[in-house]
């Protein structure tokens, strides 16, 4: 069980992370709440052996209870996750209310300096304004 | 101290839901800010004071014990940083309530400032790994909605750039605090402390760099900075103002506070001191090739987070006092270059150099305000940037790390360099016309409301007393290095109670 929530981890970084490398934002968003969901699991993981029960009962030793702390904090974390995930789909909305577009833009400074670059051997550039 | 302690993080919480509720008084809300963040200036003023003079005040969040519970810690750092923190977040709140721009954003700009200012002294306070990250999403959180609260399509655009790079950020962070806690079993730091010298130490040097990843993000160090100056220049002025003096001051204070308390290292740090010698050259190379007050200021905060590397990077007492005494006059001198920024699109309608000209002429009062800074900034004397780079630059070579030094030297000439460039495109020159502003109307545009040039000016001569008053604030400093280099105290204030 373990072996198998270690490689779900791994699963979902990796994915997450091939998503996030794409330009559509809706991709980004999700490979972000997929690498949040890795990183949660991987927190679950941090308290022990899967398997253990959930709470510590009247007549096992408390030892063989789960640690209840990684679940504390996973919650937590699944909050965060959640909240941020939903302001960022409100902004690709935004996003997309400019743009009608759904694509990452390239940030204006950057094409101006691309630009210039390109431009080096024409001999009137005009870089500023 | 046990009442004190957690107020910095309760009030203004607290008076954030309050703010909400009064979204449609704007007077109230301006005033119950104020109170607010004076009260909790207050509050670190005598946490300052108290820790000064008893020692590390520690608060059990809930009344569960340390390890287990949340803790609260004040140490000298910590009290440090929440002081010139908060005196930044009031001075930049009397300037936001002065700026025309943030007139129409406010009925959500004061709840979300409050919310920025809880998550600020939670970082600081928080002795808890977890904790530590709950406070850096707070502060987040609240700074993505600040950074696109017009939501103009510049402010979406670069703001998901910020979003994005912050959330990849957090999601390393759990899983660095996941990591963390299976290798020892503890996210109290104090406890940590103790727990991990006894692991291998491989796997103690990987959560190590870990967590350098993590907050060197928020910090921007090379190589890792690429959002900062994509971003923090389209939001309004206040906003990138206070982001600037203190979101990555946030970061390199969690860098300080891991790598001495957790991960201390014997003698200087070869990877701290490469990563502060290239942040600090990329930098600067960067702010050159810019041509907006803006982003040339926003490239400057990357390559002034190098001199606090390098402070932390020498590792030892006098390297990490020089930080300290560094990081608080950048914040200080950070936040008034940009609140100057702020006043020049004011006045002259633009940030970009290639359209101004000759500002000295029209409004005298900004090229004053602007001067002292920027001179400042590159370290000429006496300013307190002068006093910074001294003590970085005497414990560099107490040590023997010429080369570095060397670089950093350097840099400081490139910084002034990329200032005069300034200077030369908006001050001097035949006054140029002005262009309708985006922001203000008509002869106002001639004129800075005098809010916003009474709260630049405050923080001008903040930075002077800091310059002409620096022997106390290096010894405090020093006081604070002494105790991060023995981290003992920390552990046993925590721990042993």
């Amino acid at each position: 069980m373990t072996v198998t929530l270690a490689l779900t981890v791994g699963a979902l970084f990796a994915f997450g992370t091939y998503l996030l490398l794409q330009r559509t934002l809706t991709r980004v968003v999700i490979g972000l709440g997929l690498m949040g969901h890795g990183a949660n699991l991987l927190l679950l993981l941090a308290g022990g052996r899967a398997g253990d029960a959930p709470f510590v009962s009247d007549d096992g030793p408390p030892a063989a209870a789960a640690d209840p702390l990684p679940q504390a904090l996973a919650l937590t974390a699944i909050v965060i996750t959640f909240g941020v995930t939903a302001f960022l789909l409100a902004l690709a909305y935004r996003s997309w209310q400019h743009t009608h577009d759904d694509d990452v833009e390239d940030d204006p400074e950057d094409r101006r300096i691309a630009a210039l670059a390109s431009e080096e051997h024409t001999p009137a550039r005009q870089g500023e304004s | 101290m046990r009442v004190l302690l957690p107020l910095p993080v309760v009030l203004p919480l607290l008076a954030a839901g309050a703010s909400l509720a009064l979204h449609r008084h704007r007077w109230l809300q301006r005033a119950l800010g104020l109170l607010t963040l004076t009260a909790v200036l207050g509050v670190s003023i005598a946490l300052l004071l108290e820790v000064r003079a008893d020692g590390i005040g520690v608060v059990d969040v809930g009344g569960w014990e340390a390890p287990i519970g949340i803790t609260l810690v004040a140490d000298l750092l910590a009290v440090i940083m929440l002081a010139i923190a908060t005196a930044m977040l009031l001075v930049v709140l009397v300037y936001a309530i002065g700026h025309p721009a943030t007139e129409d954003t406010r009925r959500f700009f004061h709840p979300t400032y409050l919310v920025l200012a809880a998550g600020v002294s939670l970082a600081f306070l928080t002795g808890d790994l977890f904790n530590l990250f709950v406070a850096f999403e707070i502060m987040l959180i609240a700074s993505y909605v600040l950074i696109t609260l017009g939501g103009s399509e510049p402010q979406v655009r670069s703001g998901m750039t910020y979003v994005v790079f912050s959330l990849l950020s957090s999601t390393l962070f759990v899983t660095a605090v996941g990591l963390v806690y299976a290798a020892t079993g503890t996210v109290n730091l104090a406890d940590l402390a103790g727990r991990l010298d006894g692991i291998d130490p491989a796997i103690r040097n990987a959560l190590g760099l870990m967590l350098l990843v993590v907050f060197g993000v928020k910090a921007a160090i090379f190589p890792l900075f690429s959002w900062l100056p994509d971003s923090y220049p389209t939001a309004p002025s206040p906003v990138t103002a206070i982001f600037a003096g203190l979101l990555t001051k946030v970061g390199v204070y969690a860098i300080i506070r891991t790598q001495t308390l957790l991960f201390p290292a014997d003698g200087a740090s070869e990877v701290l001191l490469a990563i502060a010698a290239l942040t600090m050259v990329v930098g600067v190379l960067g702010a050159i090739a810019q041509n907006d007050v803006k982003r040339i200021l926003s490239f400057h905060i990357v390559s002034q987070i190098g001199y606090m590397i390098l402070g932390l990077g020498l590792f030892s007492v006098a390297g990490i006092a020089g930080a300290i005494f560094y990081i608080v006059h950048h914040i200080v001198v950070k936040t008034t270059l940009f609140l100057v920024s702020g006043l020049i699109e004011v006045s002259a309608g633009t940030g970009a150099l290639s359209r101004l000209s000759g500002l000295t002429r029209r409004a005298p009062v900004v090229a004053v305000l602007f001067a002292l800074p920027a001179l400042s900034l590159a370290g000429i004397p006496p300013f307190s940037g002068f006093v910074a780079k001294l003590a970085l630059v005497q414990a560099g070579l107490d040590i023997d790390q010429g080369l570095v030094i060397g670089v950093s030297l350097l840099v400081s000439l490139l910084t002034l360099f990329s200032m005069t460039k300034i200077w030369a495109g908006a001050f001097w020159g035949a006054p140029s016309e002005v262009e309708a502003p985006d922001d203000a109307g008509g002869d106002r545009a001639l004129r800075p409301p005098p809010l916003m040039v009474g709260a630049t000016a405050a923080l001008v001569l903040t930075s002077l007393v800091i310059a002409f008053g620096a022997a106390p604030l290096y010894d405090l400093s020093h006081d604070a290095a002494t105790a991060l280099m023995a981290p003992d105290g920390y552990v046993g204030a925590v721990l042993d109670r």
